[in-house]
């Protein structure tokens, strides 16, 4: 069944459209991770789901309902937001009963509802504290406890993580999705950190300029993105890029001296001829004995040399432009040391040098 | 080939031991010294006190002379501390000095000022405090318009309205009473405190406020419950800024009221500058110092929170 259903929402700001005749379908229980740089418009989708904005066009289904004109409260959602948003002077059961007791709910069921959450997040010790004694990451268990007492059926998280450090943001990251698997609610995550969409997303949706640019599996946004932007957006060190062309009837990507046979390549439409972007990623490059093995193989020399403790990125030129891999950290690389790379084209993604999507 | 280009790990080098603790250190080190007499806080502090120097001598010479008689008074020496302290010039100003027939000195204005003081701060903040969070939080159609409209009307210099509002009060019936003053005081106030709460309610996180509707609080709620228990730094600068300017307000208490129900700041008036009889210096000193003793009090209580109010609503979070 169709948890949340999105129906050609448009939404503008006098002149300038933030959302355009947007559809999205999420099935219930689906870990949906809406992925964008900042002014997709991600954030804008989820306030419309969430009722906070009023949409300009177009219709949102919760659960079947159409909720276009219902209030935040009645939609059946909970939201938790980037700087949580908590009320400053009331304890942290103040804040998770707040809504309930709005609610006019009886004062045993909210006890009940409060023990509960406060079991699943752990925060049992912090229930008299006020916010401000409280870490970053208590906070951030407190604002998603306050969704979780309300037993709603679309969880909403607006960049819940962006405020926290690198490493509490991955401790909370497993426990989001702890919380996913254990509660198996629908829930719709905005994010502009791919490793955040990587991880958690059972979909991902990139987003650009108020348009859905892909949406599926992340392995399939990460391996096959259809167009240059979803490729260059996710992964870190990002894709290679090599400006060139596709030439020939059996079809070559020619950049200056170097030719690479695309005889590999799974190619959408037939290969046809013309200007082109080239892209492979750093991780699918081999190097040494693996790369005499790879159906494309070049000599290249290190230009620059970038340890990163797990591995080590080596920066180098291939016809003429700038081309990175990636070495296991115990190769010790110096700039101007040659070496053999290769990779097998079907791991590749090639794009159209004008529109940019995926060939 | 690729492993001729494996080089030997480059020898790791050994850091050299940390120095002993207790070394004697020489050049500086630690906190750098300061002079206590350096040039330049001779000259702030110099500035400081001149500063205040000017600004306490007026107040000076209002105590001294109010502690005076006035045989004393008359030897000239305004500098001079009292010689036999009185406060008789006090009594005399709070209960007996003589406004036209009225021989009850300042009292009956300050329970006249009092009476117009507390229910127009009371009204005045309430109603801002509640625009000021619609305008922020609440952006309804014509929000934009209403809030210029507002704001131009911060411009408008009272003294074109007086005669406007004398016929206004007139039709309504209310032209000479204290809740006639009420009412203008309420309304004047309205243009700068609206821009005041909008500001700080602005300031607040907005995800506040969408967090709230998420959990269902409604228009007053959110107001009630959330908004004001995070305003109270605003609303002491309100009050400050309404306590004073309404007590210390002249112009209107002299346009729409009449002898009975005068202020203090009109009664002041007519005590310091009655034409008949001896000047009393000491009676109109200590009169002065009666009416401004109420605003002075408000500052004191809350000039803490008055500075943290107004960086709340500069500096987010």
């Amino acid at each position: 069944m169709t948890s949340v259903q999105v129906r050609d929402v448009s939404l503008s700001f006098g002149a300038y459209d933030v959302l355009k005749e947007l559809n999205l379908d999420v099935p219930e229980g689906e870990f949906l991770v809406l992925l964008g740089p900042s002014g997709c418009g991600k954030s804008t989708l989820l306030n419309c789901i969430a009722g906070l904005l009023d949409v300009s066009e177009g219709q949102i289904f919760i659960k079947g309902k159409n909720v276009t004109w219902e209030e935040p409260k009645d939609r059946g959602i909970g939201m938790v937001f980037q700087s949580y948003a908590l009320y400053p002077q009331m304890t942290v059961e103040g804040n998770l009963s707040f809504g309930l007791k709005t609610a006019g709910m009886a004062k045993d069921e909210i006890a009940r509802r409060i023990a509960r959450a406060a079991e699943i997040l752990q925060i049992e010790p912090l229930l008299q504290r006020k916010p401000a004694a409280l870490s970053g990451g208590q906070r951030q268990r407190v604002a998603i406890g306050r969704a979780l007492v309300r037993d709603v059926d679309v969880f909403l998280f607006d960049e819940p993580l962006s405020n926290l450090d690198a490493k509490l943001r991955s401790e909370l990251r497993v426990e989001i999705k702890r919380l996913h698997q254990k509660l198996a609610n629908t829930m719709i995550y905005v994010t502009h950190d791919q490793i955040e969409a990587m991880t958690l997303a059972d979909r991902i949706a990139v987003m650009k300029g108020g348009v859905i640019q892909q949406l599926d599996a992340p392995q399939v946004i990460y391996n096959k993105p259809v167009n240059r932007f979803v490729a260059g957006f996710l992964g870190s060190p990002g894709m290679n890029f090599l400006d060139g062309e596709v030439e020939g009837d059996a079809p070559t990507f020619v950049a200056t001296d170097t030719k690479i046979p695309l005889g590999r390549y799974g190619f959408g439409d037939a290969a046809k001829p013309g200007k082109a972007v080239f892209g492979v990623r750093p991780e699918h490059i081999a190097t040494g004995d693996a790369a005499a093995a790879m159906p494309f193989q070049v000599d290249a020399r290190v230009e620059l040399v970038e340890p990163m403790g797990s591995d080590t990125l080596v920066w180098t030129k291939l016809g003429g432009q700038s081309f990175a891999f990636r070495v296991e950290a115990e190769r010790h690389l110096a700039s101007g040391d040659q070496l053999r790379i290769g990779f097998d084209p079907a791991r590749a993604s090639l794009f159209d040098g004008q529109s940019g999507s995926r060939m | 080939m690729a492993e001729q280009l494996l080089r030997a790990a480059p020898e790791l080098a050994v850091a050299s031991a940390m120095p002993a603790r207790a070394r004697a250190l020489s050049g500086p080190h630690g906190p750098r010294p300061r002079r206590r007499f350096s040039r330049r806080n001779v000259f702030i502090y110099g500035t400081l006190a001149l500063v205040a120097v000017y600004y306490l001598l007026p107040l000076y010479v209002m105590v001294v002379t109010s502690l005076k008689g006035m045989p004393e008074i008359r030897l000239g020496n305004i500098f001079s501390p009292p010689v036999e302290i009185t406060f008789e010039p006090w009594i005399k100003a709070w209960s007996t000095a003589c406004t036209g027939l009225n021989c009850d000195g300042l009292s009956r204005g300050f329970w006249n000022s009092v009476m117009i003081t507390v229910p127009s701060v009371f009204l005045s903040i309430s109603i801002a405090s509640i625009n000021g969070y619609a305008l922020a939080n609440w952006r309804f159609k014509g929000a934009e318009v209403f809030f210029t409209v507002l704001v131009v009307g911060a411009f408008i210099p009272y003294q074109v309205m007086l005669y406007p509002v004398v016929i206004v009060l007139r039709e309504i019936g209310l032209y000479g009473s204290l809740w006639g003053l009420v009412l203008v005081h309420t309304i004047f106030g309205m243009p700068i405190l609206t821009l005041l709460f909008r500001n700080y309610f602005a300031s607040l996180p907005e995800e506040l406020f969408k967090a709230a509707r998420v959990d269902g609080a409604g228009f007053w709620t959110i107001y009630l419950r959330i908004m004001l228990p995070m305003s109270l730094p605003i609303f002491v600068v309100a009050i400050i800024l309404q306590v004073t300017g309404i007590w210390n307000d002249f112009l209107f208490g002299v346009v729409y009221t009449k002898p009975d129900t005068y202020p203090m700041t009109v009664q002041l008036n007519n005590i310091v500058n009655a034409v008949q009889g001896v000047k009393e210096y000491n009676v109109n000193m200590a009169a002065t110092l009666l009416t401004g003793l109420v605003p002075l009090v408000i500052y004191f209580i809350s000039g803490k929170l008055f500075v943290r109010g107004i960086a709340a609503g500069a500096v987010k979070g």
